[in-house]
This record gives C-alpha cells, structure tokens and sequence, in this order.
C-alpha cells in the first residue's frame, strides 16, 4: 500500500457507541496547528485517534501525560492496580468492542509488566495500542532510572513497535499505531515516547495522510482461488470448513452463516473462534483438537476437504502435523499470507479479509451448484451423526462426592444465556467453558489461546465491561489464574464495573494436575494450592473478595449452584466473585495427548472412538 | 539445505537491521552473512542476507521479513542472474624471504597489497566466496595473523533496477 488517506478516525475503526462525547475528527481539527506541549499532544492525539477508554498507570516516565490526560473529556482512563491487568483489560474491551483496546504505562517495570498482555495480543491477533513513557531522550542508553528497552524487548512481540523522541512526531507515531493495529491482520502496536518529548513544547499536527509504503494491508482474494475453492466444496464428499478466530475477527460470522448454509458441509470452530457460528446451528461439530469433541476431531480426521477460514493449523488443532487430516484437500484462507503453508501444505491458497472472502466464495459456489448441483452428503453426514450420538460431549461425577465443575459451568452457560459475555484464564476451567457453554453470537467468548496465559479472565472482563456496559459479564476462572490478577477487582469495584467471577475452584492448578495424573504416575509436584475441599482455604476466596469491594459468595455443591448463580445475577451495582469449590478430580476429556496423532483421541480416559465402525470407505 | 541470497530493500528507519536480523533467529533461521548500506536513494537502505534454508521455509522467512512495516521489498538473487561478492582483508607475517611466495599468490587471485610493515602484508581481495576461499586455502602455508570478510553483497544482471519501484512506493 503506498499510501493511504487521511487516518479520519471513522476510517480507523468502527464508530464509537452514541454518546456525548467528542467527534475524533472535531478533537483532532480543533487543536490542528495549537502550540502545546508533547504530553499534551499524546493526549490529543489519542483522542483524535478515536480512543474514548484507555487502561493505566502512571509512574516517573509517563508522568507529563497524566496531566492533561485529567482534563480530557474524551478519554476515560481506569486506573489498574498492575499493568498486566492494563494490558488485558485492553484486550477485552478490543476482543468485545472490535475497536483497538489501549493501555498505557510508565518506563523500565511498567512497560515491562506489559510484556506478556502484548505478547498474548500478538498471538490472538488481537487490536493494541500500548503507550509507554521513556526516560528522557538524553539519558536513553545510560541504564538510567527506571529505563528498559521496551522497543527491544517488544520487537518480536509486537506487530510493530516505534520510540519518539522528537514531541512533532507524537501525532504520526499515534496515527500510524492505530492504523497498524487495526488493518490487516490486527495485533499490538507499541509507542514508546522519551520524557523531554514529552514535556518540549510542539506543535500539535494531526496527519492528513499515512504513508507508510512497506505496510500490507491484505490482497482482495483471487478469483481464480475463490473459483477453486467452490468447485472443491461443490464436488468434495466429506467436507470441513476449519474455523478460525479470524473470522471473530474480521466480523464475518454471517459471511460463514451463508457458506454453511449453502455448502452443507461439516463445520469446527476452534478454541478461538467459538460462537462465530451458533453452537445450535445443525451442522455445528463443536470444538476441534486437544479437547474438542470427537466428532469434530473425527470429521477433520476423515474429510477429504479442509477449508480453513482464519485459522493457523495450530498444534493444539492439528496434533502430530504429519497424521493431522490425511485424506484432506486443503483449502486455506487467511487476511496473512504468511500462515499459508506455514505448518500445512496448501493446496488452495487464498489471502483475504474472511469478508470478501465469503462474498466471493457464496456467489461461486452458488454457480458451481447451478451447474453441477448440490453434492450429496448424505453418508458424510450419517457418519457424523453417529459420532454425534455415540461421542456427544459429557461428563461423569467424580467419586468424592464434591461439585462437578463441569456441572458448575454447563449451569453458568444456560442461566446467563447466550448474551452474555463469557472471559476465562488458561487451564482446565478454560476448556470446560469452551465445551460446556453454548455460544451463540461472536465475540461472547474471550480468552487466552495461543499464550495460554494465566490470569487473562478478570482483567479481561473488565475491559469486555467497559467496552460494552449493558452486557452481564462472567469471567469464569481457576483458583490458580484468579491469585495471579484478582487485584483489578479493586479497579472494578472503584470504578464500578460490575463484572461476575466464578472461580471453579478445585484447590489445583489442575490441568497441570490432570497431566501428572496422566504422565506423571499422579505425582503431585507443585500443583496443590490448599484453597479447597479438606484445606485451610488460603486465601479464603469469599473473604478476599469481600476486601476488595466485592460481594463473595461460595457454593459447595451441585444442589446449590443454580440458586447461586442466580442470585449472583441479581447483583448489578457491585462485582461478584462466587467460589465454585470443586471436585479436584474431575478432568477434561475427550483428550488427544500432545505430540500425538489425533486418531488417538480418548472418548474418557482409557477409551478411543472405534474410528472405523460403519464407515463405507 | 541450500544457500540463498536475499535483496531486502527496508526504509532507512532506526532499529530496521535489529528487526531483520532478530526475525531470522527468532524464526529459526541461519544468517550465512549479513551487509547493509545505503542505495542510490538515501531513504532506502538495502540488506543482502545470505541465509541456510531450504525451499519452502524461504518462502515462509520471506512472506515473515514482508509483514515488517519497513521491508519494503525482497529479491531472491540468483547465482547466475546475479553479481555476487565479497570483501576480505588478510594480515599474513612476511619477512624478506616469504615476501616473494606471498606475492605470487596475491597476483595469481589478483588480490592486492593495501599495506606493507618489515614483517607483514595486508591483502585485500574481491570476489565471490568461492574465489576468496580459494586464496585463504593458498595463504595457508603462510602464517595468516588475521582476517577479516565483509558480508556478501549481491546485484541483478542486466538493466533492470529492483529499487526503482521500491522508490515510487516511498517517494510517491
């Protein structure tokens, strides 16, 4: 691209919700040619960029912004308790919103406590701009105070990076930052600005064009592909379209709708890309891989065409690569050229935004059928049915007599109901809700894939709540992920951000626990966290919830979980945490352990699908 | 694995080489040798890369290097499409009676002498690797004090120009 217009904020981004405050575009026109100084320039370039919520806190380096950050009527900042939360509270509110998610911190700790929400943002393509304080430009190099190479550090985290040193580039650097996250496939921009910048006097310039001619903003796909694609899909017998979080993404779920519709063919959706096709829709298979349902693992094992549509060939999906969809013609489309062929051989390749690509793709395929007629997948989709019936998704309770979390959260998903939004930390809790929860609408669930990072739920929450208020939010937790960001409580209680916990506490960090059950002849190393059942309950969750402005609540078996949730869903002027203590025993299954071929899924532990039972090949 | 040169055209930005450079470690990626430097536009700097890699993850390293927002192009250069080379430097230990046989050599490869001191030479020669392997191979009987090589630089035959377009791009 060799240029591109003016970075009008609309253009940006989708507009900001109805609400009385400033057009971007007046913000940036008004201030056009002002004398000012760089901190003020920051802040007016975030305004003029569109921002209206940003996550924070401040610390030496960053200071200068902070002043006339108070008199924005813009910019709503939410002063976090750690920076990491800053940076996941960002991701929510971008995962929910669609718009870029902002956080801000100081130099050296600050920025670097940012690390890991960039890192996971780069890894789920998720829209970020991170502001960051620098030590004054002269004293960059010197191991000054509080200094860290955050562009450095950050290089290979991020989609790009910059430091600005000079106050008259504040407003290019903030332009560009934005404009890179959020076109192409989205992802994390941080902008780095030196101290004296900050405080030199400028002029406030808001740039009418962006030039930046080494950025690709994605091709329109090719019709000859598109063309291909269709006569696959047309003529394939057992088809699977792969879904990935690009299509949550790209916005393109009823794009996806009209494909599934019209091709009939077998559909997945990855750990990502849950709720981009309802989980009631009849040709919905569930969740692929480790822990995705056997007959979604089943139908990509046995199809003869893979179409996958955002998605990366991930080895938490594939399994063994080598044994992953043998008897498959693939067809691949992605908004980056480079996750073509990266892990999987292509055979169809097709490098485009999912939008256009289903705008391509349907009208071919309606031809392809016009010609040819519609394929019949009459036996394809006995087979799945009878994976479907013999292999559906369950549970057994575990032989303590405790809750079972999977019961726990299955209930959660049928009494808050498919619009609410569900976030989750990493682990065991994590998968139960991708399977046990039916998702209904994009962007209803948010969490960590490809970092797997801990402590992602409650900070994500808040920002999904910031982001769309009127929402009920439950960041669904472990009693592991939740020690390690339960602090942006405090945020969500002061500035009233009514978000709902439930810590499916199980006293373990149990998917650690779950795999040295299985691999490490259940020797328990390092995994008991004495929060449960038969414990002194350190910390006791209810109580430390309580502390920091929340109602707790604790439930401790399955005749209760129903009321509970309920009345946790009466609360609406407070954050609630209730304390789902579990069985520790109960594991999540099917599993397809890693480093293995997806053919050996176990149903339970100790029991494989008969793979072959009934199939005509 | 085979040995391929890359023409990498990036804006002349701050921190441009780390980001090339660090992409081919992070992604696994043996650099053979690595030259930077200006191009007849002074906003464009061009990085030859000569890089181990087969085939297909090439491809992958290439379509990686495109998603950096300064590369503004690459350029496989093939060997025989192309003008390849490199830079050496040798300080060898030469008294009188070793001079002659050093000479001789520095003649044959037509390398030059670029210094002279009672007990030494330092060579300078030009050319592919291969050549410049083949002098240090002759230099060996000698007592060899210290080399030093630049990395490949590398150019298409012919008229064609593969930093125009990249400077329309910039310029426009």
């Amino acid at each position: 691209m060799a240029q591109v217009k003016a970075p009008k904020p609309s253009a940006l981004m989708s507009p900001a919700p109805a609400s009385a405050r400033t057009q971007p575009s007046a913000a940036a026109t008004r201030h056009a040619g002002e004398t000012m100084t760089g901190a003020q320039s920051l802040i007016r370039s975030l305004e003029a960029a569109g921002a209206t919520d940003v996550f924070g806190l401040p610390g030496g380096a960053i200071l200068p912004a902070y002043d006339p950050l108070m008199d924005s009527t813009q910019l709503r900042h939410i002063l976090v308790r750690h920076e990491q939360g800053a940076g996941h509270a960002a991701q929510g509110y971008a995962h929910a919103t669609g718009k870029p998610g902002v956080c801000i911190a100081t130099s050296g700790p600050g920025a670097t406590n940012l690390v890991t929400p960039i890192a996971d943002a780069n890894m789920d393509s998720i829209p970020m701009v991170a502001i960051t304080g620098q030590v004054a430009a002269g004293a960059i190099g010197t191991d000054a105070f509080q200094e860290a190479d955050i562009v450095g550090i950050t290089q290979p985290i991020t989609k790009h990076n910059m430091l600005v040193t000079d106050p008259a580039d504040i407003p290019r650097a903030v332009a560009e930052a934005f404009y890179i996250a959020t076109h192409g496939r989205p992802g994390p921009v941080l902008v780095d600005v030196a101290k004296s910048a900050m405080q030199t006097q400028t002029t406030f310039r808001w740039p009418d064009r962006i030039e930046l001619p080494g950025f690709n903003s994605g091709a329109r796909p090719h019709a000859k592909t598109i063309q291909e694609a269709a006569r696959l899909l047309a003529t394939s017998r057992r088809p699977v379209l792969y879904v990935g979080g690009g299509v949550i993404r790209s916005g393109a779920s009823a794009g996806l709708r009209r494909l599934v519709d019209l091709s009939g063919a077998a559909v997945v959706t990855t750990l990502m890309a849950r709720g981009a096709l309802p989980d009631s829709h009849p040709q919905h298979l569930g969740m692929p891989g480790m822990h995705g349902t056997v007959p979604a693992v089943a139908s990509l094992q046995k199809a003869d065409l893979v179409v996958a549509l955002g998605a990366r060939f991930d080895d938490r999906v594939t399994g063994k690569l080598s044994s992953f969809a043998p008897h498959a013609t693939i067809v691949h489309a992605d908004i980056d050229p480079a996750e073509i062929g990266k892990n999987r051989a292509v055979d169809v390749p097709i490098v485009g935004d999912l939008k256009d690509v289903f705008d391509a793709l349907v009208p071919a395929l309606q031809e392809e059928h016009a010609r040819h007629g519609r394929p019949d997948l009459e036996a394809w989709w006995a087979q799945l049915d009878d994976w479907r019936t013999t292999y559906g998704l369950g549970f057994t309770p575990t032989d303590d007599g405790h809750s079972s979390p999977q019961h726990v959260i299955q209930r959660l998903g049928e009494i808050a109901g498919p619009e609410t939004t569900f976030t989750a930390g990493v682990g065991q809790h994590q998968m139960w809700a991708s399977q046990f929860i039916k998702y209904e609408r994009p962007n209803s669930w948010i969490n960590s894939g490809g970092l797997g990072t801990m402590g992602f739920s409650v900070p994500a929450a808040m920002g999904a709540k910031v982001g769309e208020p009127d929402r009920t939010v439950w960041a669904i937790d472990g009693d592991g992920c939740f020690q390690m960001t339960n602090q942006e409580l405090v945020t969500c209680a002061i500035n009233e951000i009514p978000i709902k916990v439930a810590i499916i506490n199980n006293s373990s960090l149990g998917m650690v626990r779950q795999w040295q059950t299985l691999f490490y002849n259940e020797r328990y190393s390092n995994t008991d966290l004495h929060t449960g059942h038969g414990t002194r309950r350190i910390p006791d969750f209810v109580k430390l919830s309580e502390s920091m402005g929340c109602v707790g609540l604790r439930c401790e078996t399955d005749a209760d979980v129903d009321a509970t949730i309920k009345r946790a869903m009466e609360i609406d002027d407070q954050p609630v945490v209730v304390d789902f203590t579990v069985s520790r025993d109960a594991m999540v299954w099917p599993m397809v352990a890693a480093g293995t071929s997806n053919d050996e899924i176990q149903y339970a532990r100790g029991i494989a699908p008969e793979w072959d039972r009934g199939e005509e090949e | 694995m085979t040995q391929h040169t890359l023409s990498v055209l990036v804006e002349n930005k701050p921190g441009v080489l780390a980001r090339v450079a660090g992409l081919f470690s992070r992604r696994a990626f043996n650099i053979h040798s690595l030259a930077v430097g200006q191009t007849e536009h002074p906003e464009i700097s061009r990085i030859t890369v000569v890089v181990d890699v087969d085939e297909l993850p090439l491809e992958q390293v290439t379509k990686q290097l495109n998603k950096l927002v300064h590369v503004l192009k690459i350029v496989e250069l093939e060997r025989e499409k192309s003008v390849q080379r490199d830079l050496l430097l040798v300080k060898v230990r030469a008294d009188a009676r070793q001079r002659a046989d050093i000479l001789q050599i520095v003649d044959l490869f037509r390398a030059h002498v670029v210094d002279v001191a009672t007990d030494s030479l330092v060579i300078e020669a030009v050319g592919a690797p291969e050549k410049l392997e083949a002098l240090l191979a002759a230099l060996q009987a000698h007592d060899v004090r210290e080399i030093v090589q630049s990395g490949t630089v590398a150019i298409g035959r012919g008229s064609r120009s593969i930093t125009e377009r990249a400077f329309e791009r910039v310029s426009a």
